[in-house]
Formats: C-alpha cells, structure tokens, sequence
C-alpha cells in the first residue's frame, strides 16, 4: 500500500529517529512510504494562539501537499498535527470555500499512526520485542480529540517482553498544550511535574507517548527533575513508534 | 464584587500567590479527584444513558437560546401570573436600581441571602451595604467568605481554600466563636446566628438555577436547606435570574436536573430542591408575601448573537474546573474572576470585554477536557480559542509578540527559510547545550526562558529527518535498479 507520511515538524527538527523508526514500521508491514518535500509545519502553534490569518501559509502549503490524488492516504505520526489539519483548518480557511473543500477531502484520507496500523492495516502484532516495564501517556489530541485510544494500548500489549504499567490519570494533559507552555511556564511546569510523578510512581523504566509535543515536554521536565534531585533514577522517554521499531 | 477581582495584580503574581499557598493548592487537587471519582462512577453507571441525556439536554438549552425572547415572554408573563413582580434589568446597573427600590419601598434594612451567582456579577452585597442594609449570606460556604472578607476559589463550592482550623479561627476572629475545630460543632454555632438572622430579615435575596418558561417557577437546588429558610421566612422575596436559566417547561426541567447534580458534584441529587411558584397563595402556611424577579441580561443577549452562543447552555455545574489541569494549580483566584476555570475563561472575557480582561485566556492548554467532560457539550476550548482569534482580529494582542508570529509564519511555510533557520539555529543550540538540551543556565535568556525556567529543551537535532527520508528512498531507488 503506499502511503504518505506526515512527520510533523518536531520530528523534522528534533527527533528524527522518531520518524525513522515509524518509517521501518510502516515498511516492515509492506508500505511504500513517500513523503512530498513542499511541507514544514501545520501551523497550529499560530491558530492556537489566535494568529488566524498568520496560519494561512504554513496551512495551505500542508493542504498543496498532501491534497493530491497521488496520496489516498495519509499516515501522521503526530495526532496534535493531525487533529490540526482535520479539525482546525476549517476555521483557518473559513473565508476560502476552495481550501474549505480541498481540507474536507483531506479529512477522509488522513490517519493517526497507530490507528492506521491496527484498524486500517488489521495488524497488533509487529513482532517487535522489548524487555522493560513501559507506561503510557495519553496525549489529550490522540485520545481525546481523535478518538484513538485503544489502538495505542494494543500495539503496546503485543510487544514482546513488555510489562505495561497504567499510571494514575493517564489521560491527564501533560501541559504542553504548544505556545502555551511558553507562556505559561510556571503553570505549564505544574502541570508536567505532577504528570511526571505519576509516571515516576508506577516504577517503570519507559514512559511511551504517541506524540511527539507532550514526550518533548515530559523529558523536559523529567531532565529537570532528575537535575535537581526530585527524580532519582533514568526514565527513558519514547515515542510508540521507536518500541514497535525494536527488536531489544 | 464584580465578575473581575484582584485586577491590580497580574496573572502571574496571582499564579505565583496561589502555588505558595499549599493548602489551597492541595485542596483543590484533593477536591478534583473527590469530584471526579464520583460523577466518573455515576456517568459509568448510566451507559450510553448518559450520552442521550447530554444530547437531549444540548437540544433543550439550544432551542431556547435561538427562541430566547419568545421564552423570556413567556417566563415573566406565567411568573406575573403566579402573582410576582417582574423586574427586567438590561445590565447589572439596571438590576441593582430595581433592587434598591424594593428596598426603598419597604425601608428595608436587613436581608439574608442564598448563593447566587448572578448578584456576585453584578456587586450587590456592596451596593446594599452603601445604602445602608445589611446583608448575611447564609450558604455556609458564602459566609465563611463574607465573615473572611475573601473571594470564591471555586463555582459550586466556594470556600474550598479554607480548611476546618482557618474556618475555626475565622469565626473565632470575626463572630466569637470559642468551640473547636470540628465541622460539626462550628456549623451548629453557625446554625445558631444564622436561626436568628432569617427571623429577623425583612428581605431574602437568593438566585435561581433554572427558571420554567411554561410555569412561571423558578428553582433552587441546595444541600444545606438554608436556600429554604432564605426563600420562606421573610415577607419580601428577590429573585434574580439570568436570562440564560430559562428552560421551556418541566420535562425539560428534568432532563437538565438529571445532569446538573451528577456533573456538579457527583450526586444524583441534591439534598433540597425547591421549585417556587410566587408568593404564599391563600390559605398556604409559608412563603413571601411579595415576590420579585430580577430578569437580568447583563450581556447574554450579546453572547446569544455571537459565536460563543455555545456557551448559554452552561448550566454552572462546574464539571469543566473539576478536570481542568491548569483550574486545578491555579485555583479560582488565579483568573481573578467570579467564573474560573474554562468556562470562566470563556465567559468573563465574553461579559466584560477583552480591554477588561488580562491574558489568562492563555492559561489554557486547550486539552479539551472540558469540552469532554461538558454535560451540555459546550466546545469550551474550542471558543477559549475564539477568544485568541478575537483578541487578535481587533488588535487587542500584546505588540511584542507580533514579530514572533509573524515570523513563525514565514518560517513555518517556507522550506529554504525552515533549512536555513534549522542550519543557523542547531549549532547555536549546540553551544548553549548540555546533554543534548538546554537546562536551568539557560533560564536567563528571553523567550527561551519561557520553557526553560521550568523544563529542560531538547536541542535541534544536527541533521533533519527529511534528509533522511530523501536519502533512504534513494537508497531504495538505487537497490531496486540493483535488483533489476
């Protein structure tokens, strides 16, 4: 099946390993990935912080992209993007019936990672291995706004020699929640503390997100913890992709 | 008090205040988990039930917001009927006027009150006080906070931030009070002043959480049964309503009842509901002699024209506060408005306008959990965006920031701008990183600090995925032509 994937820019600046294990997943389960070149970012960070007409570019340039009929499906690997795209672009291009239509047509092809794998693939079993304690977040934009909760939990479960560890309100926000977490640092550093202790007190080695924003975040926070004597051991911060990628 | 308070201090400091008060702080943490244990179960226990009642209950409150002064008519002519008196107030001033001359008209003095929001929004304890009435609120939480001199840290339960020592201590202080600490021997002293303060009061002043249009009646749903003492004892009656409490009829009553406890506080019901249908009727044993209903707009009709219509179905249950992750470090006093939370933030700015309001509708992280947890489906995060838009649309956002969106705008729809930024950028951060991220020594530095004052950043990686990418497909290319 060929698909096109859609990174998100976090994992273009940041974490490209992110994108390299979800590029070895979606091969090893018979993809051809593409991905077209002409794209950076969503723009959500500017919708989100009122700059509508700012978002404009960075939106239409997303939408030239991937609305071609080359592409009839889109796999994100960044559900908080992705619920981007499909959710808020309509309010970004409200005054343009074109790119109004072009975003609906969007809509219908456009996949979250792990819910492309389980429920348009059919496929848990990755036959990847991984021989640690993990806990899951829950990002808000995956579970909440997209709907995607039990996919996630099911790759997870099918992983060889993982023990999955719930924590307390997984479901929680983490803080992030983009500019946000610029100009709220101090809330937003509450916010993700309390996240890390509860991911602290399940005792697991790992803690796995499907989006790449909030485990930006949660390592942050887990460094500075870690830092400053609050954390007393390494937790490690991965995205689902790089432990459905391993073979440890 | 008005809707705004604490304006002289800022987001920050007000935040700063609340995090340094520890007991607040954990109170509120313990209360949110209280809170949502307990509707969690109910809602469980319900099913798809649930999802049907929201839906009905969305249904009902949006069909009176498009037909609002078709039921607003039909409320007061019903409610005139039933023998009260109609008082239409336009805005808050309106209201208190009204309500000074039913006081003037009696040479009124003294007044004890239910919680009401509405007469919180527009300041009416001050005012009667500066005419010269005493006021006592009877709500035990809403004494404790006028008894304190302090202002409500939550929607439903107001006085979360005291805890039973300071409550002690408070009366103690203020009413001299000299039992001890335990809840029940100071709600007995509390029971005992207030006995006498509903005898006495010539007028009781109390709010209405949902008025029907085909009746006439408006409701108060309580746990204390104070709210009945205010509504029964003395002759003179005010009711104020806000235009938005209006529900056609007692179907639909129900519909809304079944929700507003169970998302409020966990319960299927309250302890006391009283339904009143105007003053004592020939023969009846209680009840006011004289009834007044203060309708007040005070800017819903506006909301109602405006794309936060959404937001008049709100029922005040407080669900949204009881899951919002920032409500819950920040507490009520951190936006400084009588509305907190994310409906707060979605109301305040919509009743008193952006040039009143600071910036805390960017103390949201739009997580989307009210709008989950809305048991009339209200988009709460949604129109707290609006808000942004709103603010940036009429040129209300702070200047400095400009630049910054603005150039995030061309970086972030362009790749040859993106590539050079990534190449210019990445070993800048190399530099000023240890282990791959900026920590705490970078805190000094404007706009980075705005992450790293609280949290490690990790750096630009040194080359981009999407060189990769194109590498690896050509890799493929080259091994496909080999295979060839």
């Amino acid at each position: 099946m060929k698909v096109a994937f859609f990174p998100g820019c976090m994992v273009d600046m940041i974490y490209p390993e992110v994108g390299i294990a979800a590029v070895n997943v979606l091969e090893r389960l018979g993809c051809d990935v593409e991905m077209p070149e002409e794209q950076v970012c969503c723009g959500q960070g500017l919708i989100n912080s009122g700059y509508r007409k700012e978002t404009v570019p960075a939106a239409k340039m997303i939408v030239d992209a991937y609305e071609t009929s080359e592409y009839d499906t889109i796999v994100s690997l960044t559900g908080s993007c992705m619920n981007a795209i499909i959710n808020d672009y309509p309010l970004v291009f409200q005054d343009d019936p074109e790119y109004l239509e072009r975003t609906r047509k969007l809509k219908e092809r456009f996949f979250e990672f792990t819910d492309f794998i389980v429920n348009r693939l059919g496929v848990t079993d990755l036959g990847a291995s991984f021989h640690d304690s993990v806990t899951y977040h829950k990002s808000c934009h995956v579970t909440r706004l997209l709907g995607v909760a039990e996919p996630p939990l099911e790759l997870l479960r099918s992983v060889k020699g993982l023990e999955y560890i719930e924590m307390e309100h997984a479901d929680r926000c983490c803080g992030f929640g983009g500019t946000f977490s610029f100009k709220q640092p101090v809330i937003a550093g509450e916010i993700v503390y309390e996240k890390c202790q509860t991911i602290i007190d399940t005792g697991a080695n790992v803690i796995c997100g499907a989006d790449v924003p909030c485990l930006l975040n949660i390592k942050g926070a887990l460094g500075r913890m870690r830092a400053d004597g609050r954390l007393d051991r390494d937790i490690r911060v991965m995205h689902i992709a790089q432990i459905l990628d391993s073979k440890e | 008090m008005s809707i705004l308070y604490n304006t002289e201090a800022t987001l920050a400091e007000r935040v700063d205040e609340c995090l340094a008060d520890d007991f607040k702080h954990n109170a509120i943490k313990a209360a949110q988990e209280a809170f949502y244990a307990k509707r969690g179960q109910l809602v469980e226990e319900m099913g798809e039930g649930w999802q049907q009642l929201r839906m009905h209950a969305m249904e009902v409150r949006n069909h009176v917001t498009e037909n609002l002064d078709y039921y607003v008519k039909q409320f007061a002519q019903n409610a005139e009927a039933n023998g009260c008196i109609m008082h239409y107030a336009p805005t808050g001033d309106d209201a208190l006027w009204e309500v000074l001359d039913i006081f003037e008209s009696h040479g009124a003095a003294y007044a004890v009150k239910s919680k009401s929001m509405m007469t919180e929004e527009v300041g009416l304890n001050e005012i009667l006080e500066e005419a010269g009435v005493r006021v006592t609120e009877t709500d035990c939480a809403e004494n404790i906070l006028q008894t304190a001199g302090s202002k409500p840290s939550h929607i439903v339960v107001p006085a979360l931030h005291f805890n039973r020592t300071a409550i002690a201590d408070i009366y103690r202080e203020k009413r001299g009070y000299e039992g001890s600490d335990v809840p029940e021997e100071i709600t007995h002293f509390l029971r005992k002043i207030l006995r006498h303060e509903f005898l006495e009061a010539e007028v009781g002043i109390r709010g209405c959480n949902f008025a029907v249009a085909e009746t006439g009646s408006v409701t108060l749903v309580t746990n204390e049964g104070n709210g009945r003492m205010v509504d029964s004892l003395p002759k003179v009656q005010v009711v104020f309503v806000g235009i938005d409490r209006i529900v056609p009829d007692l179907e639909s009553l129900d519909t809304v009842m079944a929700l507003l406890p169970r998302s409020a506080v966990g319960s299927k019901m309250t302890a006391y509901f009283s339904l009143d249908s105007g003053p004592r009727g020939a023969g009846e044993a209680d009840g006011p002699e004289e009834v007044h209903i203060v309708l007040m707009d005070n800017g819903r009709h506006e909301l109602a024209n405006s794309e936060f219509q959404d937001m008049l179905r709100c029922m005040r249950c407080g669900a949204c506060l009881n899951i919002c992750p920032v409500y819950r470090h920040i507490t009520g006093h951190g936006y400084g408005s009588i509305y907190p939370g994310p409906m707060g933030l979605v109301l305040t700015p919509g009743l008193v306008g952006y040039d009143k309001v600071d910036n805390m509708v960017y103390a949201c992280s739009l997580c989307g959990a009210c709008t989950e947890h809305c048991p009339v489906s209200i988009p709460i995060h949604d129109l707290v965006r609006q808000h942004r838009i709103n603010i940036v649309e009429q040129g209300k956002n702070h200047k400095v920031e400009v630049p910054i969106f603005k150039a995030l705008s061309l970086f972030w729809s362009s790749v040859p701008v993106y590539m050079l930024g990534m190449k210019v950028g990445a070993p800048i951060m190399e530099l000023m990183a240890k282990d791959g991220a900026l920590d705490a020594s970078t805190a000094w530095i404007p706009v980075v600090n705005g992450w790293t004052s609280t949290r490690d950043f990790d750096v630009l990686s040194k080359s981009r995925f999407r060189t990769w990418f194109k590498e690896h497909k050509q890799e493929q290319a080259m091994a496909e032509g080999g295979e060839r």
